[in-house]
Order: C-alpha cells, then sequence, then structure tokens
C-alpha cells in the first residue's frame, strides 16, 4: 500500500467507502490547503496589481501552467489553456476551431463510447453546419471496433485500418482515451498515426477526462491535436480544467470568449488578441482552482503516475476476480487489464435473471455508506449499444483498499439476497 | 430485511397490481424521470356518478399502469393505483406527497423521492 487514506480528510470517516472516483476525486490534504493558503493570504487578482500579492497570486498561476505543461509532456506552457473543465474545453473546441471548419458535407467522427460532453457537442455543431457525423462502434469486449483487411476486429496491432470512415472530408476524430463506463483504454497512438496516413489534415481531439488521473500522458508521444481534462478527477478542485493544444493550431484559432486579461489593445473600432494561452481566458480566471491544480499534480508526481497505475491494476484485477465469481451479475468491458482502467461497470440480477435496478442497487450500498454511480453516467448512446437501460458503476483510485473492495462484494451479495 | 425494501414493497415491485392496460379508458398520461429512466404510464376508466339530485361527480372505475422502473418506482405505482379505486377527481388533486410517504411507509433520499413521486405525477396528470 503506497498511500495513506489519512491524506485525505474525508477518508478519517472510516465507513466511507469511495468507489465513485470516476464522477469526482477525493481532495488531499495539500489541495485543500493550498487552496486555503491563496483565499487565507494572497488572494489577489492576477495580471493586474503590481503590488506582492496580486505578482505572489500571478506567479502562483503561472507556475502551475509550466507545472502541468511539463505533466503532461507539452512542448511548452503556452499550449496548456486553462478552462473550467473538460467539458468546457471541448467545447472551446468546437467554438473557435470547429465552427468555421467544419462546412456543409464535411465529416465528424467520433465513437459510440463517448460522455456525452464529446459527443453532443460534435453532434450539435454537425447539425448546426451541415456536416456528418460518423460514430465508431465497440465490440462486444468493449473494444472499438477497427477492422483490418481480413475483416478482423484489431486492436493492440499497429496496423488499425480506419479506412472505412476516415476520408477526405474528415476533419475531426473525437475520442476518448479511457471510457468512463467500460473502463477500456484506447490505443490513441495508433490510432492517431492511422488517422493521419489516411488524411493528415484531419484533426484528433481526445478527451482524457478519465486517463489524466490515472496513467503517465504524454502529449509528444500521443501525436493528437487536442486533449481535454479536468481537474476535480485528478484530486483537484472542481471548475477548473484543462485544453491542450497544439501551439500552431492554437495560434490559428479565432478567440473563445471576449473581454478582461485576453486583449491586447483595445480602441473604438478595433481589439487585437493576446497570444495564446491568453487569448482563451477571457475575465478573472479560477485563480484559486488553478493553484489547486498545481497542488494535485504535485501530489500525483510526488507518488508517481506508474506507481498509481500499477495499484489500480492489482485492485482492478482484485475486484474483476471477487465480482466474476458472483452468480448472476454481469460485468461490462474487457477483462484483459492492460487495456483497462480502474473503472467496473456491471449488473445484477434475480435469480430468474431479471435485472435489479440500478438504484435499487445503489440504495442497498449507499446503507452501508458505499459510494458508486448508477444510471448511464453520461453515456446514453453506449448503454443503448450494449442493450441496458443503466449499469452500476464502481470506480477506483489511488486512496481504494481490498478492503473497500471486499465490502462493495459482501453488500452486492446482500442485494442479491433481498432481490432473489 | 432491509427497511426500505420492506416486504410489502418487495412484493409489490415482483407482483405489481394492477399492471398492463385497459380496453376502454377515458384518460391516460405518462411520464419519465431522466435521471433514472423509470417510466410509468397510467390508463383510467372514469365513471359518471351521481352524488346528490344535482350533482354528479367523476370517480375511478378502473385504472392500470405499466413502465418500467426501480423497486420503489414500480411498489408506488403499484400500491397507488390500488388506493385510488373509487376516488373522485378532486380526491385525486388533493393527493400530495406525504401521501405517498404515508402510503409506502418508509423514509426516502431526496432523490428516491423523485422516483416514489412519479406515480403521483403521471396520476394528476391524466385529470390535467
Ligand atoms: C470521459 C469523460 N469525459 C468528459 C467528462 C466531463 O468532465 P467535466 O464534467 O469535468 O467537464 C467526464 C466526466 O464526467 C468523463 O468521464
Amino acid at each position: 500500500m503506497y498511500f495513506t487514506p489519512s491524506g485525505f480528510p474525508i477518508l478519517r470517516n472510516k465507513k466511507l467507502v469511495y468507489l465513485d472516483s470516476a464522477a469526482t476525486s477525493l481532495k488531499p490534504q495539500s489541495v485543500i490547503d493550498a487552496i486555503n493558503d491563496y483565499y487565507s493570504h494572497y488572494s489577489a487578482n492576477v495580471f493586474r496589481g503590481l503590488y506582492d500579492i496580486s505578482e505572489k497570486a500571478t506567479l502562483k498561476y503561472e507556475e502551475t501552467r509550466e507545472k502541468v505543461a511539463q505533466f503532461i509532456n507539452a512542448k511548452s506552457s503556452s499550449e496548456i489553456v486553462f478552462t473550467s473543465g473538460t467539458t468546457e474545453s471541448i467545447n472551446l473546441v468546437a467554438y473557435a476551431w470547429g465552427r468555421l471548419t467544419v462546412g456543409e458535407g464535411d465529416e465528424i467522427v467520433t465513437t459510440v463510447m463517448e460522455h456525452h460532453s464529446n459527443f453532443v457537442v460534435w453532434q450539435a455543431l454537425a447539425r448546426e453546419n451541415g456536416g456528418v457525423l460518423k460514430v465508431l462502434d465497440v465490440d462486444e469486449q468493449g473494444k472499438l471496433k477497427i477492422k483490418n483487411e481480413k475483416g478482423k476486429t484489431t486492436y493492440k496491432n499497429s496496423k488499425l485500418l480506419l479506412q472505412n470512415v476516415i476520408t477526405k472530408k474528415t476533419k475531426l476524430l473525437a475520442i476518448t482515451h479511457v471510457s468512463n463506463v467500460l473502463g477500456t483504454i484506447n490505443p490513441i497512438k495508433e490510432i492517431v498515426v492511422e488517422v493521419k496516413r489516411l488524411n493528415p489534415k484531419c484533426l484528433v481531439l481526445v478527451d482524457g477526462a478519465q486517463a489524466v488521473p490515472h496513467m503517465k500522458v504524454d502529449m509528444q508521444d500521443l501525436g493528437c491535436d487536442y486533449y481535454a481534462f479536468s481537474g476535480h478527477k485528478m484530486l483537484g478542485p472542481t471548475g477548473i480544467g484543462v485544453l491542450w493544444g497544439r501551439k500552431e493550431l492554437l495560434n490559428s484559432m479565432v478567440p473563445f470568449q471576449f473581454g478582461g486579461s485576453m486583449i491586447a489593445k483595445v480602441s473604438l473600432t478595433e481589439t487585437t488578441f493576446k497570444e495564446t494561452p491568453m487569448k482563451f481566458e477571457a475575465g478573472t480566471p479560477h485563480v484559486a482552482g488553478v493553484i489547486g491544480l498545481g497542488a494535485a499534480v504535485d501530489y500525483l508526481q510526488n507518488i508517481g503516475m506508474e506507481v498509481i497505475r500499477q495499484h489500480e491494476i492489482e485492485l482492478t484485477t482484485y475486484v474483476l476476480e471477487k465480482l466474476s465469481g458472483l452468480n448472476h451479475l454481469t460485468i461490462y468491458g474487457s477483462k484483459d487489464i492492460s487495456i483497462r482502467g480502474g473503472v467496473l461497470s456491471f449488473n445484477v440480477f434475480d435469480k430468474s435473471g431479471n435485472l435489479v435496478h440500478p438504484h435499487d442497487v445503489a440504495e442497498i450500498l449507499r446503507r452501508e455508506n458505499i459510494c458508486v454511480r448508477v444510471g448511464h453516467h453520461c453515456a446514453m448512446p453506449l448503454h443503448e449499444r450494449l442493450g441496458i437501460p443503466g449499469s452500476v458503476r464502481a470506480s477506483l483510485y489511488l486512496y481504494n483498499t481490498n478492503e473497500d473492495i471486499n465490502r462493495l462484494v459482501k453488500s452486492v451479495q446482500n442485494v442479491q439476497k433481498i432481490f432473489s | 430485511m432491509d427497511d426500505l425494501y420492506r416486504e410489502i414493497i418487495l412484493d409489490h415491485y415482483k407482483n405489481p397490481r394492477n399492471f398492463g392496460s385497459l380496453e376502454s379508458k377515458t384518460h391516460e398520461a405518462e411520464a419519465n424521470n431522466p435521471f433514472c429512466g423509470d417510466r410509468i404510464r397510467m390508463e383510467i376508466l372514469f365513471q359518471k356518478i351521481k352524488r346528490s339530485k344535482d350533482q354528479k361527480i367523476q370517480i375511478i372505475k378502473d385504472i392500470k399502469f405499466s413502465g418500467e422502473g426501480c423497486a420503489i418506482s414500480i411498489a408506488s405505482a403499484s400500491l397507488l393505483t390500488e388506493k385510488v379505486k373509487g376516488m373522485s377527481q378532486q380526491q385525486i388533486s388533493s393527493l400530495t406527497k406525504e401521501d405517498i410517504v404515508v402510503m409506502l411507509g418508509i423514509e426516502l433520499s431526496p432523490t428516491r423521492l423523485k422516483c416514489a413521486l412519479l406515480s403521483l405525477e403521471v396520476l394528476q396528470q391524466t385529470i390535467q
């Protein structure tokens, strides 16, 4: 065990079993302290004051940009745009790039395993601009269906044939790095290579909301064009997130919102804007959020992303083994741990095979202080594809233990007893 | 046995009363709860009866419901259809959240209360 759950104040409540980190993660003391410190000791605006506490706030704010850039191995910190979260990051790209780029008959490709924030945005854009939305399917294992010449579904294979989908008219592939329902880790690097081979002009946007908190991500290695993630799922505060984009791309885009901070010069007839990333950060930003995110990155880096991933692999293996041992229970997604993160969605059935409604499962778990998410997890197209109205989702993070899993399994058995 | 899943609730969930649809009906409505995907439909046959010499009222002669949902929403719909048979439109309109809570006899969190109240919402919609 590498982590002290006691570093997370909320976990001092020993009764609590928190298995909903895919929705939002818990916060360590150091993150809470960093936010508290800003509000208690230097709560000034950034980029404005010439006095000490404003200078300090600005410094901390920009330091975090550096930290984040280094954390995801971006070429430069000017590629890091602070947003309110993954959702805003994706909407920013749709507005400041997509709206002006996707024309009549142009194509946007996405997948059936997306969170609504990386699906509805593109559906709406395609509709407004007369574009076409194409959706990649998943197989029974929850892996993307990308076929090779022989019609076989390939996955780890470097020869990913997306050629039936990506055409000269495709402007964007919007794809999640890790599924928030199935836990599937998509082979982004290989996919990008193949997409660029088919159409060098097609951009790739990756939704990293479920990846950045759990594994090492490397912008220069992945080869994608945009990457979006949220602070609150990686031990940071809510209301802060990141859009990473290749610099030339960000430079070529129009601003997302207009206002203070993002302008270079304003006259009655004309305004010029600052360079990337300031161009995209109009108004007073979420200073405390950024500073809290910086503390979260420090926390994660001190442990090491490889160590975190290893811990989650062990936990996921354990929970898969335990849950697979129960009758009348279906786990969705792949059993191959090398391509799966610590997100487990499942359903419980009674003896005659009727689905026990996920809400009833959650209710019984709630009574034993076990927090899981139930419903469609903002992924309705995927649930429709799986042919289920909803599911129960247990998601793991660095502070979870085998004991948490034991309690989950015991409660699920209790559900089965009640509904037998 | 967990008190939320009292015998009576599980019984009404597993063997819902008045489940199905009506051949002849005068009123119907359907609603869903997008948060859980619960869906309830109700069909009602109202009958005019004489209350006094010059006053006629409509009362529920028959009622059926259908749909899918969690144990709380299905049991609540089943119990409600039993409760309201013979009630007048006015009586139906004056049913409240408290009546449902009493009917179920359990304490509910705000989220689960929505499941329990879906059937009442649908019932009252039928006469709007
Ligand atoms: C895969 C994925 N994408 C996007 C989001 C949206 O993140 P946020 O609500 O922080 O904008 C989530 C979180 O729910 C997610 O799991």
